[in-house]
């Protein structure tokens, strides 16, 4: 049975995420670092999956392909954080509210298992959503 | 035999750590050794070693494919770009030096360009409380040897800035702070329990969102007066609790990143925080200071200033300065469509930009200048990789707490490359001739 939840998402820098960036944003370390949502244990029980499985998240902007971890920085049930990448960016809430900043932090996304979907790399991703031919 | 550089200054986030050692081989072609940087800094000098890297601009051709171009054509490609171009955007600038920042400065104003730095998806919305309300600051040697009372609002430094509270905020012993740690209270507000909170005396785990409602409510308890049970999550006592320590310090300083800047509220949340130092310093000394990311976004909005009266978001379209976020400002003007042609030199706009932004870069002429390989040069028609700034050339950065420091070259360059800037005097002077201004 396929089960939906919905959490309130937040983006934003990690350490791991810096290090990948500063490593090369082509390889696959820096999917790992950022191609993933930090989520609550509790939030897990409520979408009924294993750690470490791949989710669909969906927002009003986008939906994305990433992998679902717990959280090393919670407890924050309700709550869920994609590092600042590519990966958020395909779903975070773009409206600026004329301050010329979108809403990266507190996005309404709902979650859905999607294990047999692949996370893309990040330039691969990039370039897909905007129709970048490539070789 | 190796050599060792000492005082290198890092190029990773505003800190602009000054501490780093580097060794470098004989011939000082290669660097072998970074100590005393964090992680991140250290992961940014070593790649600049990487045997794949890019050494050669490339032009991204109709069957998906890359050709390697010369500089001279890539000076060439750019300048037509931009002189054709009605209304061109130069965006980025905060990952290179103040001198780069000023070329391409005159650059905008030849090609009448919106120009913008990484503020609009960072401290901008803080730019903007600042020019209301003003922003009552001071330096890092301050805070090192005068503050004990430090908040750490909206930011995660132990992962963001990683030797912040080793260098400047919670553990070095200052003149006035001589035991350290124990000479000071941490207070994180953060809707997560971050690694910063962990460490925290009191951590005040903010409902996300609610920065406004919770800096409000502080205000109040300094008063004393009535509060209700619980604010933003936080019941009440807890937050009386956090406002007599505040008030019960000598020196104070409110450190705040994007929690507050990205949030609902915005703008708002910063005059809020400003507020909130206002009401402290009449009971003690108390200062605010955004942590800024990019270790060069402050001098960028300090080039912008002292050349067009603006930090940030400035259109120069009609041939003077404008500056109104919402209007000028980045993520509005691409996703409104208002752009021709794109310009992105020292940041990645291609992964931190809302991919509803992103997507018209995709379609446009367009440059990116970067050393790595970004999904920014994965979607720009024109990709030139230049030196790394702050290891292969130095120049002048300003700290988050607009300290400028010179950063240091420590190593050479791959043979035949050039800098942000030498590349950007070559675009000037050929963007000259076509104007006819030479």
């Amino acid at each position: 049975m396929t089960k939906n939840i919905s959490l309130n998402l937040i983006s934003g820098r990690t350490i791991q995420q810096g290090v990948a960036i500063e490593g090369g944003k082509e390889k696959p370390l820096y999917r790992t670092a950022a191609g993933i949502i930090e989520m609550d244990e509790s939030d897990f029980k409520k979408l009924g999956v294993w750690k470490n499985t791949n989710v669909r998240v969906t927002s009003p902007y986008g939906s994305v392909v990433v992998k679902a971890i717990e959280t090393s920085q919670g407890p924050h049930p309700g709550v869920a954080f994609i590092p600042m990448g590519p990966w958020a960016n395909s779903i975070i809430d773009p409206n600026t509210y004329s301050t010329g900043m979108p809403t990266f932090k507190g996005t309404p996304v709902t979650l859905e298992v999607a294990a047999n979907e692949p996370i893309l790399l990040g330039i691969e991703l990039v370039q897909k959503l905007c129709g970048v031919k490539t070789a | 035999m190796t050599k060792t550089i000492t005082d290198v200054v890092c190029p990773f986030c505003g800190t602009l750590c000054d501490d780093i050692e580097v060794i470098v081989s004989d011939d000082g072609k290669k660097l072998i050794e970074v100590d005393n940087a964090c992680v991140i800094g250290t992961e940014k000098f070593l790649h600049s070693q990487s045997s794949d890297r890019i050494t050669r601009p490339r032009m991204h051709q109709e069957d998906g494919s890359w050709k390697e171009i010369s500089y001279d054509e890539a000076v060439e490609y750019t300048a037509q770009m931009l002189a054709k171009a009605k209304k061109p955007l130069m965006f980025g600038w905060s990952s290179t030096n103040c001198e780069a920042q000023s070329v391409g400065n005159e650059i905008a104003e030849m090609s009448r360009a919106c120009c913008d730095n990484t503020a609009a998806t960072c401290h901008g919305t803080s730019l903007i409380a600042i020019q209301d309300v003003g922003l009552p600051s001071c330096t890092l040697g301050e805070i090192k040897n005068r503050a004990d009372r430090i908040i750490f609002w909206g930011c995660n430094p132990a992962h963001a800035h990683p030797r912040h509270m080793s260098r400047y905020s919670i553990f070095p012993r200052g003149f006035f702070t001589g035991k350290g740690q124990m000479s000071r209270k941490l207070i994180v507000v953060d809707p997560r329990v971050t690694d910063t909170a962990k460490m925290a005396d009191i951590h005040l785990q903010v409902e996300q969102g609610q920065d406004y409602e919770l800096l409000d409510a502080l205000r109040v308890a300094f008063k004393g007066e009535w509060l209700p049970d619980v604010v933003a999550g936080i019941p009440s006592e807890k937050i009386r609790e956090a406002a007599d320590v505040l008030k019960s310090g000598r020196f104070g300083i409110i450190f705040f990143g994007m929690g507050v800047t990205q949030s609902l509220g915005k703008n708002h949340n910063i005059d809020e925080a400003i507020a909130v130092t206002k009401d402290l310093n009449e009971y003690t000394k108390f200062s605010i200071m955004p942590m800024r990311g990019h270790y060069n976004v402050t001098g960028s909005g300090e080039v912008f200033a002292w050349q067009f009266g603006f930090p940030y978001a400035v259109d120069l379209t009609r041939g003077f300065a404008r500056y109104n976020p919402g209007d000028t400002s980045t993520i509005d003007l691409l996703t409104r469509g208002e752009i021709d042609a794109m310009l992105t030199i020292g940041s990645d706009p291609g992964a931190h930009f809302p991919i509803s932004a992103v997507k018209p870069i995709a379609n446009m002429p367009s440059v990116c200048i970067d050393p790595h390989l970004t999904p920014t040069s994965g979607v720009s028609k024109l990709h030139v990789p230049v030196a790394f700034n702050g290891v292969e050339t130095g120049g002048n950065c300003y700290r988050m707490d607009n300290v400028p420091i010179d950063c240091r070259k420590v190593v050479e360059p791959p043979e035949g490359m050039l800098t942000d800037e030498e590349f950007l005097i070559k675009v000037r002077d050929r963007l000259k001739q076509l104007k006819g201004a030479a």
